[in-house]
């Protein structure tokens, strides 16, 4: 029986459903932190100056993030707001959809999730791996997201990225290999700063997917001592009362 | 004064007599091991269902237009939605782990055989009635994930001859899987299937008890009336419902508190596995809730790939064997029926798989590691060499069935011990 219930712990992980993200090439590891409130903050800016104007995060309200973020509301509303809603109310823009299809192919999706569909990792690669590429609309083309429909947003504090690679012999064939990506220095960031600007963004991008995460994971440390405690208690009356039998 | 209130409200309401019979003077096995306290959580879980989702309702629009944006004012708006909302999602892929788990000990104990077979069809139609309450209850976030996978098991009906296609329309309300289609779901997964459920487990424990509890050993604790001595009874008070008819081995305790309090510790240990889930990790790395599910439904984009949430893959996997549509579906439901006609199949005397055969251990054993094997397969992108693994894991799946139909009949067994053994 041991030996089954082992088996079963071994296998259940392997089985289920779990789509892969579809992107051929190796992601980066995004190290965000949700308690970093400056890296949020910074991040927050990002969104608003340089996505917003596309993006929205509909389900989400100005000042529940304002709150989460330890911004002040008032604040908040003179340097974070453009349109001029209360702060009450969800984080959206005045770009018409069908306008929006027909300037882009497609409407830019709703970014309030997009944390929870891709993963921190592909975001934080994604944002870096633009490049320059002349036969597309905006100029430009990604590495994880080919024949992308989106201009390079951040391309004032990058630089105008190049896709770098090296001709290597695959099979007897000379092949191009993906090195990477190399800004050519006109960017307002160095490529160090750029890296961490952007992982500040994906850092709120993954606040801003699930706002209750932090809460969670506090209140989750209280109920697992709660029950780790109840566990011995039950664990004695139960013995209490079997004394007598067998 | 209390107790002439007490005596008053029980001449006309039974409730210590119910309490006395159904529990506190209930006889169970003193052997029942860790295998016995699933179905004590499958209740649990149950309940955390039934209350979280009357929260989550309130809360909840059910149309296409509103449906993902509410979910969301669940998660981000209400006052601890995003808890109630994953003690719901976590809880129904908990109920499915304690419910196979529950069936598997049933299988092993041959829980299932004479006179428990009525039990064991009711729990095959709670089952039953957990599948679609899952499969709706999934649709209702409207996310990608819902509306394909919606999709792809509503059009399983279509492959049934003449009326499947008209039935899809029926069953859909429009003519394709839509906004109505929503609707209907939400009222059956809020109203009619938890009614279908909450009654079939009622059932469920009343045919429990009117047969007895099995135990690991498969042994009778209930005796013909007169055929003990006074020292082979049992010593604790048992309700005479039990004892007037039979009578009780010394080999049993009280339901309360005995068991469960011993059910209390295997709830202690599932709640710390549970909530770990829930507070640290409530996608469960894409098993519980599925990323592309963040998206909204777009009847007009298909994700890359489309999977059923993890219980389901395994008949999925049966599904996607069989190389004709219909073929596929029907192989699909037997997996199920076999399972339910389980107590016909097995022609075995003994019950419990200490005292079979060695065939039989090897047989239930590998069955479970086929049943993993095709969730597995049914839960991962289509590969050349999956398509047949999946062929010869259906086989091997319904071999179990055969195999057991043949070798029962006049199978070798240990000689089972006339009392509990530990």
């Amino acid at each position: 029986m041991r030996k089954l219930i082992f088996i079963l712990a071994i296998l259940l992980p392997g089985s289920g459903a779990f789509a892969a993200g579809g992107s051929s090439v190796p992601l980066d590891t995004a190290e965000y932190d949700l308690t970093d409130k400056a890296s949020l903050q910074n991040g927050a800016k990002l969104f608003m100056n340089y996505c917003l104007g596309c993006h929205q995060t509909q389900y989400q309200r100005y000042q529940r993030t304002f709150e989460d973020l330890d911004i002040p509301v008032e604040l908040g509303k003179e340097n974070l707001q453009f349109t001029g809603e209360k702060p009450g109310e969800h984080i959206k823009n005045a770009m018409p959809a069908e306008s929006a299809a027909t300037w882009f192919g497609a409407p830019p999706p709703d970014l309030t999730l997009v944390a929870r569909v891709r993963g921190a990792d592909w975001l934080y690669t994604y944002l870096r791996t633009f490049y320059e590429d002349e036969s597309r609309p905006f100029g430009v083309n990604n590495i994880v997201f080919p024949e992308v429909g989106m201009p390079h947003v951040l391309q004032e504090l990058q630089g105008l990225p190049r896709k770098t690679t090296q001709e290597e012999l695959v099979d007897g064939e000379m092949v191009e290999r993906y090195v990477g990506i190399k800004a050519d220095g006109s960017g307002e960031l160095s490529p160090a700063d750029y890296d961490k600007a952007v992982l500040d963004l994906v850092n709120y991008l993954v606040y801003i997917g699930e706002p209750s995460r932090l809460t969670s994971e506090k209140i989750g440390r209280y109920v697992l001592m709660f029950l780790l405690v109840l566990l011995v208690l039950v664990y004695l009356l139960k013995k209490e009362y079997w004394r007598d039998v067998h | 004064m209390w107790k002439n209130l007490m005596d008053w409200v029980e001449y006309r309401l039974p409730i210590m007599r119910v309490a006395n019979m159904h529990a506190i003077q209930y006889p169970a096995p003193r052997n029942m091991n860790v295998w016995y306290m699933f179905g004590f959580l499958a209740t649990i879980v149950l309940v955390n269902q039934i209350v979280t989702g009357i929260w989550l309702t309130m809360s909840y629009t059910p149309s296409a237009e509103e449906a993902f944006a509410s979910v969301e004012y669940i998660m981000r708006d209400v006052e601890y939605g995003w808890l109630l909302r994953y003690m719901h999602s976590t809880g129904a892929s908990a109920f499915f782990i304690v419910v196979y788990l529950h069936m598997f000990r049933g299988m092993i104990y041959g829980s299932y055989q004479k006179p428990r077979e009525l039990l064991w069809v009711f729990g095959m139609f709670i089952y039953l009635a957990l599948m679609a309450e899952a499969f709706m209850g999934y649709v209702l976030p409207w996310g990608q994930m819902s509306y394909w996978g919606a999709q792809v098991i509503v059009s399983l009906f279509s492959a049934i001859p003449v009326i499947g296609p008209d039935l899809v329309i029926w069953i859909q309300g429009d003519y394709v899987i839509s906004g109505a289609t929503l609707n209907r779901f939400f009222a059956l997964h809020v109203i009619a299937l938890p009614l279908v459920i909450v009654i079939l487990v009622f059932l469920h424990i009343v045919a429990l008890h009117e047969v007895g509890s099995n135990n690991p050993d498969g042994t009778d604790v209930k005796r013909k009336k007169g055929s003990l001595s006074e020292d082979e009874k049992t010593k604790y008070k048992i309700h005479e419902y039990y004892t007037s008819n039979y009578d009780i081995v010394d080999d049993i305790v009280p339901f309360f508190p005995h068991i469960v309090l011993k059910d209390l510790i295997g709830f202690a240990v599932f709640l710390l596995a549970f909530c770990y889930v829930m507070f640290f990790m409530p996608e469960m790395g894409g098993y519980f809730l599925e990323a592309p599910n963040f998206e909204i439904a777009n009847p007009l984009k298909t994700p890359e790939h489309i999977f059923p949430v993890w219980y389901f893959t395994p008949f999925y996997a049966i599904l996607k064997a069989v190389p004709h549509k219909l073929g596929g579906v029907i192989a699909m439901f037997a997996a199920i029926i076999a399972l339910a006609l389980l107590p016909w199949i097995d022609r075995g005397q003994v019950r419990s798989w200490r005292y079979r055969c060695g065939l039989h251990k090897w047989n239930l054993l590998i069955f479970a590691v086929v049943f993993i094997f095709l969730g597995y397969l049914g839960g991962t992108p289509q590969e050349n060499w999956k398509i047949t693994a999946s062929q010869v894991a259906t086989i091997m799946y319904f071999g179990f069935f055969a195999l057991l139909f043949i070798y029962s009949k006049n199978e070798k067994c240990k000689p089972v011990p006339a009392r509990i053994t530990e």
